[in-house]
């Protein structure tokens, strides 16, 4: 498989920059648009690299998230398990999806997502959030192609 | 057998990656979450970790802090004279009232002395800026630049020029994160300025409402009243402005009433806050303690001489 090549590098580098960016404060009214940045670029490691990238790296992954993000130990870890699960299931056929529908179908991993973390946090005891909680999944999918190309760029780039 | 190909088949140990993998590691993430939750046993760690979150807090301030210092350096000389005249108007009228204040509040110290009551209106603050950090909008945390380093613990009130924010809940060396008082797992005891009824304001976990529920019937709320901390409990200093009440709403039962209010501070930002630290109260509250039961007041039944 030579697209799973990629520079080691590329996909930490890809990965700092998702957490920085989901950390990064946004102007008060648009906070509730933030996209699920880790997910995103986690979504395309696992159909580009799967090699690489599996659920232990996931559940890796999560943890860190969790620490940085100061959420409860697991909760996204838990979260990204889910996600990584999914995509490796379907890889085979969301790999070939043009990217309007791929983008659709990480509408509907985000969107599993968010019932996910409102589980989790019911059973934490925080009570559900306000609707505007559905807003960041079709942020997400709207970035995806985007993101896919400009990821892709960069590391048939370095690959050269 | 068309059974046989759908389940356990090939399709589905393509990659490795089966339910049986997946399941361990949920049952991994969902003990970790209930060691988190419940008996805090990682508590430690995670304090010991987080001080590894310092660099990337560090890198991702960055945009915001630098888009500041450009923004003060190309501000205009008349843009900051103005302000700076502003900001002489306003502290002039606040010496004013604080002067005002500061004999009312000898008054009322001299007067609770008088009546011994104990709950004092005295505090101590530091102030703490706001990291340009945003952990999670659904969230109600912030995160403040100081932490176990500079004094903070857990607990401490966080107030603005308006009122209450919320409390610290987590201590890093050099980071403390707050909860808001609008978080779903908040509560603050309050009193109502106007009619001194006290009871608690739960947050709601929307950044512009509380709830306060449970008053009875009979109860003296009006829309338009001023909550403030009662004090009781210890964990916030009495007379901080929390909320305005917005709505009163009969109850499920109709046997009490719901009161909806709007936090006066500006919970959604602001850049600079205050900690509190509440001085420890010097009479006893709660029940007596066993030792001083036996030595002072004998317990009823118990033989005396």
């Amino acid at each position: 498989m030579s697209r799973s090549r990629a520079r080691p590098g590329l996909f930490f580098v890809s990965l700092l920059i998702a957490l920085l960016l989901g950390l990064l404060p946004l102007p008060a009214g648009l906070a509730v648009f933030k996209p699920y940045w880790v997910a995103l670029v986690l979504i395309y490691w696992l159909l580009e690299a799967p090699d690489r990238v599996g659920l232990g790296m996931a559940f890796v992954i999560g943890l860190v998230a969790d620490l940085v993000y100061g959420t409860l130990f697991g909760e996204q870890a838990m979260r990204l398990i889910i996600i990584a699960f999914l995509v490796l299931r379907f890889r085979a056929r969301l790999r070939f999806f043009p990217l309007s529908q791929q983008a659709l179908a990480v509408l509907g991993l985000l969107l599993n997502d968010r019932v996910v973390s409102i589980g989790i946090r019911a059973f934490g005891g925080e009570g559900l959030p306000p609707a505007s909680i559905w807003l960041a999944p079709l942020v997400g999918m709207l970035l995806w192609p985007w993101l896919f190309l400009l990821l892709d760029r960069v590391s048939t780039g370095l690959r050269k | 057998m068309a059974y046989d190909s759908s389940a356990g088949g090939p399709s589905f140990a393509e990659g490795g990656y089966g339910a049986l993998r997946l399941l361990a590691y949920l049952t991994v993430a969902v003990m970790l979450m209930v060691a988190d939750h419940r008996g805090g046993y990682l508590t430690q760690v995670r304090t010991w970790l987080t001080a590894l979150n310092e660099p990337l807090y560090r890198a991702a301030a960055l945009p915001v802090v630098a888009l500041r210092s450009l923004r003060d350096s190309v501000i205009s000389r008349g843009v900051l004279v103005d302000e700076r005249d502003r900001l002489n108007a306003e502290m002039l009228v606040a010496r004013a009232q604080l002067a005002r204040m500061d004999e009312l509040q000898r008054e009322n110290t001299r007067l609770r002395e008088l009546m011994g009551s104990s709950r004092g209106l005295a505090m101590r603050v530091q102030l703490a800026h706001l990291a340009d950090l945003d952990l999670d909008p659904f969230r109600h945390r912030i995160v403040l630049d100081q932490g176990s380093r500079q004094g903070v613990r857990e607990g401490l009130a966080i107030i603005d020029a308006k009122g209450l924010v919320g409390q610290i809940v987590a201590v890093a060396p050099l980071r403390a994160t707050g909860m808001l008082i609008s978080d779903a797992s908040h509560a603050v005891p309050v009193q109502v300025q106007r009619s001194g009824l006290r009871t608690i304001a739960y947050g709601t976990g929307e950044v512009d409402r509380l709830v306060v529920p449970n008053i009875p019937q009979s109860a003296d709320v009006r829309e338009g009243d001023l909550l403030l901390t009662s004090g009781m409990g210890g964990g916030f200093p009495a007379g901080l402005q929390v909320a305005r009440i917005v709505r009163l709403l009969p109850d499920d039962t109709r046997l009490f009433v719901v009161a909806e209010a709007e936090p006066v501070a500006a919970l959604d930002r602001s850049g600079e806050v205050l900690l509190v630290w509440v001085p420890e109260p010097e009479l006893d509250v709660g029940p007596p303690h066993a030792s001083q039961t036996t030595e002072d007041a004998p317990v009823d039944g118990a033989p005396s001489p």
